[in-house]
C-alpha cells in the first residue's frame, strides 16, 4: 500500500511489520516522531509490543538488551548526545551478540548546540561491533529497519539504521509499504537467538574474560562483520523475492560504469550528488555517484571494483576525525592502497551540522576533482 | 517536469501541514511528491519556511529548495521582513494572503505574477482558529494549487479526508475549496 510517510514514520511502519515485542527510548529531536508513531501503534492494538518509558538512553539500550536476552525482538531509536550517552551500553549489546536493532537519526554532536544533520554520531559507532547501514530516503528507511532484523538474527549481532535529521526524518514522500504478509514471509519462523537465556541451558554471560580467552571473542566479532556483506545481500535478495521492493547491493551505483570521476558518499545529499552529476552528463562530462549504503561491513570489493575502474576518486564525509579528516575517505584510502589500486583520492567534508548541500555545490566538487 | 514550492509563514500558522497537504494531493495526482519542512527552534510567531517538489519522476533531490516556481505567504506581516521573492524563477507566481493593494504593489515592486486571496477572512469566516489565530493555511493550498495547476479539487479533497475527520475535515475542506476558488492573479 502507498503511504505518504515521513522518514521517522517509516521506521515506525517497519518496526511495526517486523511484529517487534519490546521498544525502548527517550525522547531527543529529531528522533521522537519515531517512538510517538510506535506508541500510537501500541497504544492502538495494531503492534503488540510492550513499550518501556526510561529515564535515559543508557537504561532505553540497557532495557533491550535485557529484552534480547529473554529472546524478544527489540528495537530503540535515538541521536546525538542520546547516543553518547548510551554508548556503554552499545559496546555490551555488540559483546554479548545481541540482536537488537537501532535507529540512529543523525545529528551533529554539541557543542555548540545543533539539532540538524552530520554523521559524526553514527560514525561512532564504527568501532564496536555493530553492523551499520545507511538510508537516503523514507522508503529506505522502511526496508532497511526490516532488513536489519534479519541480519542482525544471521549475524547474532546489533544492527544500526541511520538516516539523516530532518532531511529524510521529517520530509515526507511516497513510500510503498509492503503487506504484513510478505514481511511475516521474509522474516521467517522466530527462532530463540542463541545467546538468549536458557533455563534449561543456563551459560555465563559477560563474565570476567582472562588475556588468554578476551581476544577470541573480538576476533569472532571482526570476523563476522568482515563476511557480512554477503549475508546482507542474500537478505536483500530474499527481501526484494517477498517485497518486490528495489535492491541496490552495500553500494547503490548511479553513472558509474563509464565514469571518469566517482563521487562516494553517504546519506540523503547523495540525491543532490547524483542530481548533479545527471547534469554535468548532459554537458558530457562523465560523472558518477556511489552511494554507500553500508559502513560496517565496509563495501571492500564494491570500493576496489568502482574506483579500479575510475581516474578519480571523490570521498565526500558528513564527519570528521577530528585532526585527521572524513573517515569515509580514510576507510576508502586504506582499501584501495591494500588492494593496490592507485587511483587518486581526493577527500572533501561538508555539510556539519545541516548545512545545506545542494546539486550546485556537488558540481562545483565535481569539475574540481575533474580538473575542469 | 520538475516544479518546486517555497511557503512562508510564521510558527503556528500550519506552514509544514500546508506543503504536507498539498504534497499529498498530488501523490493522489499519481505525482511524486515531496514536503520538506525546514525546522529551525521553532517558536509561536517566529518566521518559518517548508519546501514542496513536485514531479511525474521520482525526485531524490532533499536539499532545500532555491529557486522555486512558486511562493506561498501565508503572513502578510512578513512581506517587508522576508525576501519572500528571493530565487524566484522567472515566470514564477507570488501566491500571498492580502488583497488586491498587496497584489498591485507587489507586482511593480518584484516584477513577478502575483495571486492573491482574503485567506485569512476566510478562515475567520469559517472559524478556522488555534488559540485564538486565524488558520490561513488550508484556504492557501486552495490558493496554491488553482495557480500552480499541479492539483485539482478532488485530489485536495481526497487528501483532506485522509488527513482528518469529521467537523475538522470539513471546515478545512471547506477552507481549502473557497480559497481555490477566491484566489486572483495579478500581473
Amino acid at each position: 500500500m502507498r503511504e505518504f510517510l515521513t522518514g521517522n514514520y517509516a521506521a515506525a511502519y517497519g518496526v511495526k511489520l517486523s511484529r517487534v515485542e519490546v521498544v525502548s527510548a527517550y525522547p531527543i529531536t529529531p528522533q521522537t516522531s519515531v517512538i510517538e508513531k510506535i506508541s500510537e501503534f501500541v497504544e492502538k492494538g495494531e503492534l503488540k509490543a510492550k513499550l518501556i518509558r526510561v529515564e535515559s538512553e543508557h537504561s532505553a539500550m540497557a532495557a533491550v538488551i535485557g529484552a534480547a536476552f529473554s529472546g524478544a525482538r527489540a528495537y530503540t531509536a535515538t541521536s546525538a548526545q542520546g547516543l553518547l550517552y548510551m554508548y556503554e551500553m552499545i559496546w555490551w549489546a555488540a559483546g554479548s551478540r545481541l540482536p537488537v536493532v537501532a535507529g540512529i537519526v543523525t545529528r551533529a554532536i554539541a557543542p555548540p548546540w545543533s539539532i540538524w544533520t552530520d554523521h559524526s554520531d553514527f560514525m561512532t559507532l564504527r568501532d564496536a561491533g555493530w553492523a551499520m547501514l545507511f538510508a537516503s530516503s523514507a522508503q529506505e528507511v522502511l526496508d532497511m529497519t526490516i532488513q536489519a532484523f534479519k541480519l542482525a538474527k544471521e549475524l547474532m549481532l546489533p544492527v544500526a539504521v541511520g538516516w539523516d535529521a530532518f532531511i529524510t526524518s521529517h520530509t515526507a514522500e511516497p513510500v510503498e509499504v509492503p503487506p504484513q504478509e510478505q514481511v511475516d514471509y521474509f522474516l521467517g519462523e522466530k527462532k530463540k537467538s542463541p545467546a538468549a537465556v536458557d533455563f534449561e541451558n543456563p551459560f555465563a554471560h559477560g563474565a570476567l574474560a582472562f588475556p588468554k580467552d578476551y581476544p577470541k571473542f573480538r576476533e569472532d566479532i571482526h570476523r563476522t562483520l568482515k563476511a557480512a556483506g554477503e549475508v546482507y545481500s542474500n537478505i536483500e535478495r530474499r527481501y526484494y523475492e517477498a517485497t518486490g521492493r528495489e535492491r541496490y547491493g552495500l553500494v547503490e551505483e548511479v553513472f558509474c560504469e563509464d565514469a571518469d570521476a566517482v563521487m562516494f558518499i553517504m546519506g540523503a545529499a547523495a540525491g543532490d550528488a547524483i542530481h548533479a552529476a545527471g547534469e554535468l552528463r548532459r554537458k558530457g562530462l562523465h560523472v558518477g555517484v556511489a552511494r554507500i549504503r553500508s559502513i560496517r561491513p565496509f563495501p571492500r570489493n564494491e570500493v576496489e571494483k568502482i574506483a579500479r575502474r575510475a581516474s578519480k576518486v571523490i570521498v565526500f564525509d558528513r564527519s570528521y576525525s577530528l585532526g585527521f579528516g572524513g573517515v569515509l575517505a580514510t576507510e576508502v584510502r586504506s582499501v584501495l592502497h591494500e588492494e593496490g589500486v592507485d587511483t587518486p583520492v581526493i577527500s572533501v567534508t561538508g555539510g556539519l551540522g545541516g548545512s545545506d548541500l545542494s546539486p550546485e555545490y556537488f558540481e562545483k566538487i565535481f569539475l574540481k576533482g575533474l580538473g575542469v | 517536469m520538475l516544479l518546486e514550492f517555497r511557503w512562508h509563514g510564521r510558527g503556528g500558522q500550519g506552514v509544514v501541514t500546508a506543503a504536507l497537504l498539498f504534497a499529498r494531493a498530488a501523490v493522489n495526482k499519481g505525482l511524486y511528491a515531496l514536503a520538506i519542512p525546514f525546522f529551525g527552534a521553532e517558536r509561536r510567531g517566529a518566521p518559518v519556511v517548508a519546501f514542496n517538489r513536485i514531479s511525474d519522476k521520482v525526485i531524490r533531490m532533499r536539499s532545500s529548495v532555491k529557486r522555486p516556481d512558486f511562493v506561498a505567504v501565508l503572513d502578510p506581516s512578513l512581506l517587508g521582513l522576508v525576501d519572500v521573492a528571493g530565487g524566484l524563477k522567472l515566470g514564477g507566481t507570488l501566491i500571498i494572503n492580502g488583497s488586491k493593494e498587496t497584489a498591485e504593489e507587489f507586482v511593480e515592486k518584484v516584477g513577478k505574477r502575483v495571486a492573491v486571496v482574503d485567506a485569512t477572512g476566510i478562515a475567520l469566516e469559517l472559524g478556522l482558529k488555534l488559540s485564538g489565530y486565524a488558520l490561513a493555511n488550508m484556504p492557501m493550498v486552495g490558493a496554491v494549487a488553482r495557480v500552480s495547476g499541479v492539483v485539482d479539487l478532488d485530489a485536495l479533497r481526497k487528501a483532506v479526508y485522509d488527513v482528518w475527520d469529521g467537523r475538522v475535515a470539513d471546515s478545512n475542506w471547506a477552507g481549502v475549496e473557497r480559497g481555490f476558488k477566491e484566489v486572483k492573479i495579478f500581473g
